[in-house]
């Protein structure tokens, strides 16, 4: 039970935590509140689905053409969409809505909204204090410690990294330094993209491929990015295994939890910001005049 | 004799000089005309049960955009006070007690949620305020489906009783009350309240430091637009006979952000105008029903990329412009201002 728990929540929290550090990075560069961004990963686990199971692709080449298919996808809605309304943030925030919805009903007219499944990369499983644990599961946690290892390799010791870091500080100075504000932003949102990809692609085994599967992740990728503070990839990090965890519990200790699971971890996320209203590692913006 | 004929004569000079100058004035008096005159025209069952949908959801946008256009508290979780009006006159109605009753009571059970939500939410400013908010109708969401004895579980609460057995009349109670609450909230905008409520929105700081309490004006806004809201989704509750909870999904919440801000944001009459042309639109989209949403999609970001102010504030500023010195609107045709006669060139 207590393992179950343990390995629940590690997964729950670390799928977590890769959704809301790509929303909160290009949050952070751009102050774009991308509501597509679980909508990209719905549309990850699809090309997962099908070059997996149409196609016949190894799982590997899968995952590689999956992620490069969905930043693409985010550089070109960046480009064409985002862009011309960056100004005006309530059109920014309408315009990711729709695009989800978009992303949505075109993922059903092509593969129907029938409950898709993806084979494991890795089938089987071991047995770990009386536990199955699938070795998909494990592959999926050790992943996104290594692309969160790499995402801070990148970020700290990069040119490009250097100047997504300036761009989120202050976009003006960045822009008067000589970096290209739109580019950097436009960068920004491919890797916030394509870390929505790997989620998917990764995750896509070990849960139900339907259009509607971005609505759950949504809600808690946004309690977590909130929670953790917003822009902060180390307080979305921490948010990520707390909120995970709180589900995990949920789940397995009330009954009629699985009910309960988004209202007890949303719940717990309020509770927090009537304390912090910044979030655990927020930091208060002076207010913007 | 003599005060009808004066209260005639001063009806029929503001309609002349006041109403029928603007294009958009006329298109409001039109629009409050025919709302209420085409059910004497047409008696088709399926075009008026369309136009009641609409006046409901219209009452539900305009809501949105009193507290999240005006003071500029985005809600995402607009839904919340829809649901709770819904759940609560749903659960009176399945007590006894009638519609008359159930509707305002749940509005006014949905104020207490606005009060509940606002509370925390005033000390939470911007993004934060906006994503935080989305959460709390997914957390009544899990209590409804946690508590199915209450509430009806997945299946809702059904059975309720009708608004009327007759169709028109059903037509024009919803109709009235739609004409009655947005020009009330139109007012309430219009007032020495909503000029507070758009320097909130603008800059805060400014506002408290002229000695205005905007903790309490922010509270208002939460009350108001959750008492709208609430009767929107009683309304809805006893218009469909059934409270359930696709009243609280996120998609609902979006939808009202859709409408409002497809229509222009902090206007009022942009939502309501949103929402009526939107939501027959979808309909008309029912002839091809699996690219419905798409369609509906595609149209909400072809608007924004071209209009991101919202489509009739557009539209209003190509065929009016203000006075450069008086700032009293013209019709773009005029060469002087009808009011101080100054050049519009």
């Amino acid at each position: 039970m207590i393992f179950d728990i343990v390995i629940t929540s590690l997964i729950k929290g670390s799928t977590y935590a890769m959704l809301a550090i790509g929303f909160s990075l290009i949050f952070g560069v751009a102050r774009i509140v991308n509501i597509a961004h679980t909508a990209f990963y719905m549309v990850a686990a699809y090309c997962i689905f099908y070059t997996t199971t149409q196609l016949g692709f190894n799982p590997i080449l899968a995952i590689f053409v999956a992620v490069i298919l969905v930043s693409l996808l985010g550089l070109i809605t960046f480009k064409l969409l985002i862009a011309p309304i960056r100004e005006h943030e309530a059109a920014v925030l309408i315009a990711t809505i729709a695009l989800a919805i978009a992303l949505q009903e075109v993922m059903m007219i092509l593969f129907t909204g029938d409950y898709r499944s993806v084979p494991p990369l890795v089938p089987g499983f071991a047995t770990i204090m009386g536990v199955k644990v699938f070795y998909q599961q494990l592959l999926t946690f050790v992943s996104v410690l290594v692309v969160l290892g790499l995402m801070y390799l990148f970020l700290q010791y990069t040119r490009l990294g250097l100047a997504i870091r300036a761009t989120a500080q202050d976009r003006e100075v960045a822009n008067l330094m000589g970096m290209n504000e739109s580019q950097v932003a436009m960068l920004a949102m491919g890797i916030s993209v394509g870390l929505a990809g790997v989620t998917g692609a990764v995750l896509a085994p070990l849960s139900i491929v339907e259009p509607h599967m971005w609505n759950h992740p949504l809600a808690m990728m946004l309690a977590v990015v909130v929670l953790g503070g917003l822009g902060s990839i180390k307080g979305s990090l921490y948010a990520a295994f707390i909120l995970g965890t709180a589900e995990a519990l949920v789940v397995f200790m009330i009954p009629a939890g699985a009910y309960l699971k988004g209202a007890v971890a949303l719940s717990i996320m309020v509770f927090v910001l009537l304390v912090r209203p910044a979030g655990l590692f927020g930091v208060q913006f002076e207010e913007e005049r | 004799m003599n005060l009808l004929r004066y209260y005639l004569r001063k009806v029929f000079t503001v309609l002349r000089n006041e109403v029928l100058v603007l294009p958009s004035r006329i298109v409001v008096l039109l629009f409050f005309l025919s709302m209420l005159l085409i059910p004497l025209v047409v008696d088709d069952p399926y075009f008026i049960r369309i136009l009641v949908l609409t006046s409901i959801f219209a009452i539900f946008a305009a809501s949105w955009d009193l507290l999240s256009g005006f003071t500029g508290q985005i809600n995402f979780g607009h839904a919340l006070f829809f649901g709770v009006g819904a759940y609560g006159s749903a659960i009176m109605n399945q007590h006894g007690l009638p519609h008359w009753a159930t509707i305002p009571l749940g509005a006014l059970v949905a104020v207490a949620a606005g009060l509940v939500v606002g509370v925390p939410c005033l000390r939470l400013r911007g993004t934060y305020l906006a994503l935080t908010t989305l959460a709390f109708p997914i957390i009544l969401l899990g209590i409804v489906f946690a508590f199915p004895g209450l509430t009806g579980g997945e299946l809702g609460i059904s059975g309720l009783t009708r608004l009327s057995t007759s169709r028109t009349v059903t037509y024009y109670i919803v109709v009235v009350i739609m004409l009655l609450s947005c020009a009330a909230m139109w007012k309430i905008t219009d007032s020495k309240i909503g000029i507070i409520f758009h320097a909130i929105r603008e800059d805060e700081l400014a506002v408290k430091a002229a000695g205005i309490n905007t903790t309490l004006y922010k509270l208002l806004a939460f009350c108001l637009s959750g008492f709208f809201a609430g009767i929107a989704g009683g309304l809805y509750a006893h218009f469909m006979r059934i409270a359930g909870p696709s009243t609280l999904e996120v998609q609902m919440s979006f939808q009202v952000v859709i409408y409002s801000v497809f229509g222009g944001i902090a206007t009022i009459w942009g939502p309501v105008g949103a929402v009526f042309i939107l939501v027959p639109l979808m309909e008309f989209f029912r002839l091809w029903p699996e690219f419905r949403t798409l369609m509906f999609a595609f149209v909400v970001i072809l608007i924004l990329l071209y209009m991101p102010g919202g489509l009739l504030p557009w539209i209003r500023n190509k065929v009016e412009e203000e006075c450069p010195r008086c700032k009293i609107r013209n019709l773009v045709t005029r060469r002087v201002c009808r009011v101080c006669a100054a050049d519009m060139r």
